[in-house]
């Protein structure tokens, strides 16, 4: 009869690495680390909303946020990069109708709203990023998500919601080469 | 040499046999009669390269220089290329540092062989260079793992090392042919973002051996210590097959611009997502979607779709002497010399024309043929002092071939106005690239 950890033995040989013999030739020097050990590294978020943490936020306060931290590259009300910044503007966005990247907004062509979320906490500000809360994040992404009509002034942005902000652009995408994958 | 042994010289070199149209001659010219085709370099383009005069020299008798009629310069602890090569540097799209992307691209046209010094390695950074204390950067795998582990750089000095020689080139390459009209640009400018070296690391399914992988693992992402926390998803597979983590590049440290003290290196694939200052990788079962694969590496295409993790840089080749600025001085023997690779396998075989693709002939390709990396080709060519197209065409060992540009343009478009050359508006441009040489020996880039 085969035993749990047998079965598990023979699913990993399966999968194409054998867990224990190779590892005997390496010096095994990793040192073993538990989630609470990681957390502060662990920021990337899925698009169904793993990795998201507690806290949230709305547009009125994202756009008090947004004016004292990111207006001075982002231009006023989202509407633009100030000049010699290289930075497109964060609302709005005609339908796409030439292959130029300079057309891609957010509301016209990112498929998840969990990217506005993971790229803003993990890159912003310019000059300061993963200094902003979380909470700030939040309102942050509620008051650029509603700026773009995506969703409405009073909603709050949290771990349950942004994930359901459909994206308009979700179904725009082909995968190049499906058998690298 | 006398002048009456540079005209028999000549007239021996004329003998070569001609292969395809407009002056290519047989690339065995190249091996079986070197000496007769070193004999007519001088008065080919890498004369033209160097500012040297194109013709024999005329300064005979030869005397003394003052370089040699007293002692050298002390040697540096660390030496740097001589003054006289000040040209041959990467040229910077955003050099004071502002908010946004920085691009270094290297100069193709200025350099030979098949291996780019660490100094004029291309980059594209999306956050500046971080200062990295070595004994301080960590890298963690953790996720779908058995066992989370934590190394420092000093025990992942301890495991076994793997070396390899592979290209990186970022997707944006070859942007500017996207133009609608062709960019009169240089080779660095149109497709300097693209750079090979020797790197050597730990490969990362020896780390997953020790880590253990929970079957329901299907992607891993990357993500880096840098300002922007760059991170990009890569499939598993890639990790199990050739994915390293490289700690050095030709042989020396990484440089800072390329991922000090250690980068993901994913041969084949695009560059951004060979993660530079690699902390972190995560399996998991979906990729992330961060912004650089959901966003900035996905290029739209004519029918307003966009590619999503495009991953292969896909066989392509160029020209690199003669090139738009290295202008040919007057008729005779010239060397077409160029890079081909794929982020595939091997270059199977290169291809050049200089009649605009009407005849082509084979070039000789520079040993080793490596896979995913820079293969040097070489083409005797006699020109007549007239019009020519130059070109080249890869194909690599899996059968794929180099597109036409009018294929190219056939299935990913063409933007609609003429963009700054600096501009990259989309990605993964591998078709052929022109050359048109005029009747004075000047070259410009040009469709055909």
């Amino acid at each position: 009869m085969l035993t749990r950890s047998g079965l598990v033995a023979a699913v990993w040989l399966a999968f194409g690495l054998a867990a224990g013999a190779a590892s005997a030739e390496a010096p095994n020097l990793g040192k073993p680390i538990d989630a609470a050990e990681i957390a502060a590294w662990d920021i990337s978020i899925q698009p169904d909303g793993t990795g998201l943490p507690p806290g949230g936020g709305k547009a009125a306060d994202g756009a008090r946020i947004y004016a004292d931290k990111c207006a001075q590259c982002h231009g006023p009300d989202g509407k633009g990069g100030v000049a010699g910044v290289f930075t497109v503007p964060l609302v709005g966005g005609d339908p796409i109708t030439d292959i130029a990247a300079s057309m891609k907004r957010i509301a016209n062509f990112w498929p998840y709203a969990t990217t506005l979320f993971d790229y803003t906490r993990r890159a912003m500000p310019w000059q300061q990023p993963m200094t902003l809360a979380n909470d700030e994040v939040y309102a942050l992404t509620a008051y650029i998500l509603a700026a773009n009509k995506l969703i409405g002034e009073n909603d709050t942005m949290n771990a349950q919601t942004l994930p359901k902000v459909r994206m308009p652009n979700r179904d725009g995408f082909i995968v190049r080469f499906p058998d690298a994958m | 040499m006398s002048i009456s042994d540079h005209r028999r010289r000549r007239t021996k070199s004329s003998a070569l046999q001609a292969v395809a149209g407009n002056g290519l001659l047989d690339r065995r010219a190249l091996l079986g009669r070197g000496v007769v085709f070193a004999g007519a370099m001088s008065t080919g383009a890498l004369g033209s390269l160097t500012g040297v005069a194109a013709e024999p020299p005329t300064d005979t008798p030869l005397a003394e220089a003052p370089w040699s009629q007293e002692p050298g310069a002390t040697i540096e602890p660390y030496e740097r290329p001589s003054r006289f090569e000040k040209n041959a540097v990467r040229t910077l799209n955003n050099p004071n540092g502002q908010p946004g992307a920085q691009g270094a691209r290297t100069p193709h046209h200025l350099m030979n062989g098949a291996i780019t010094p660490n100094g004029l390695h291309f980059v594209v950074s999306h956050g500046g260079a971080p200062d990295i204390d070595p004994d301080k950067h960590r890298l963690v795998i953790h996720g779908l793992v058995k066992r989370p582990l934590v190394f420092t750089l000093d025990a992942l000095a301890r495991y076994p090392m793997t070396t390899r020689v592979t290209f990186l080139e970022c997707g944006g390459n070859g942007g500017p042919l996207f133009s609608p009209q062709p960019l009169q640009a240089n080779l660095q400018a149109l497709h300097g973002l693209a750079s090979c070296a020797e790197w050597t690391g730990v490969k990362l399914s020896t780390l997953l051996e020790e880590t253990g992988i929970d079957p329901k693992a299907k992607w891993f992402i990357a993500e880096g210590a840098d300002a922007p926390h760059l991170a990009r998803s890569v499939p598993l597979k890639k990790a199990l097959d050739d994915a390293m983590i490289a700690f050095y590049q030709n042989g020396e440290r990484l440089m800072p611009a390329n991922g000090y003290p250690m980068r993901l290196l994913l041969p084949g694939y695009e560059g951004n997502m060979n993660v530079k200052y690699l902390r972190r990788i995560k399996l998991v079962e979906e990729p992330a979607m961060s912004f650089w694969e959901a966003r900035t590496y996905a290029p739209i295409l004519p029918n307003g779709k966009a590619y999503q993790f495009y991953l292969l840089q896909e066989v392509k080749s160029f020209i690199t002497q003669p090139s738009p600025g290295l202008t040919l001085k007057g008729p005779g023997l010239y060397e077409i010399s160029g890079i081909a690779y794929s982020g595939t396998g091997r270059i199977a075989k290169v291809m050049v024309s200089a009649d605009g693709g009407r005849s082509w002939a084979e070039a000789a390709l520079a040993e080793p043929v490596l896979s995913k990396a820079f293969t040097r080709f070489r083409m005797p060519w006699r020109w007549d002092g007239g019009a020519a197209i130059l070109q080249s065409r890869a194909w690599d060992e899996a059968g794929n071939v180099q597109p036409t540009r009018a294929q190219f343009v056939a299935q990913r478009g063409e933007l609609k106005s003429v963009p700054p050359v600096t501009v990259v508006l989309n990605h993964h441009f591998n078709a052929i690239t022109s050359w048109a040489v005029d009747s004075t020996g000047e070259v410009k880039h040009a469709y055909a």
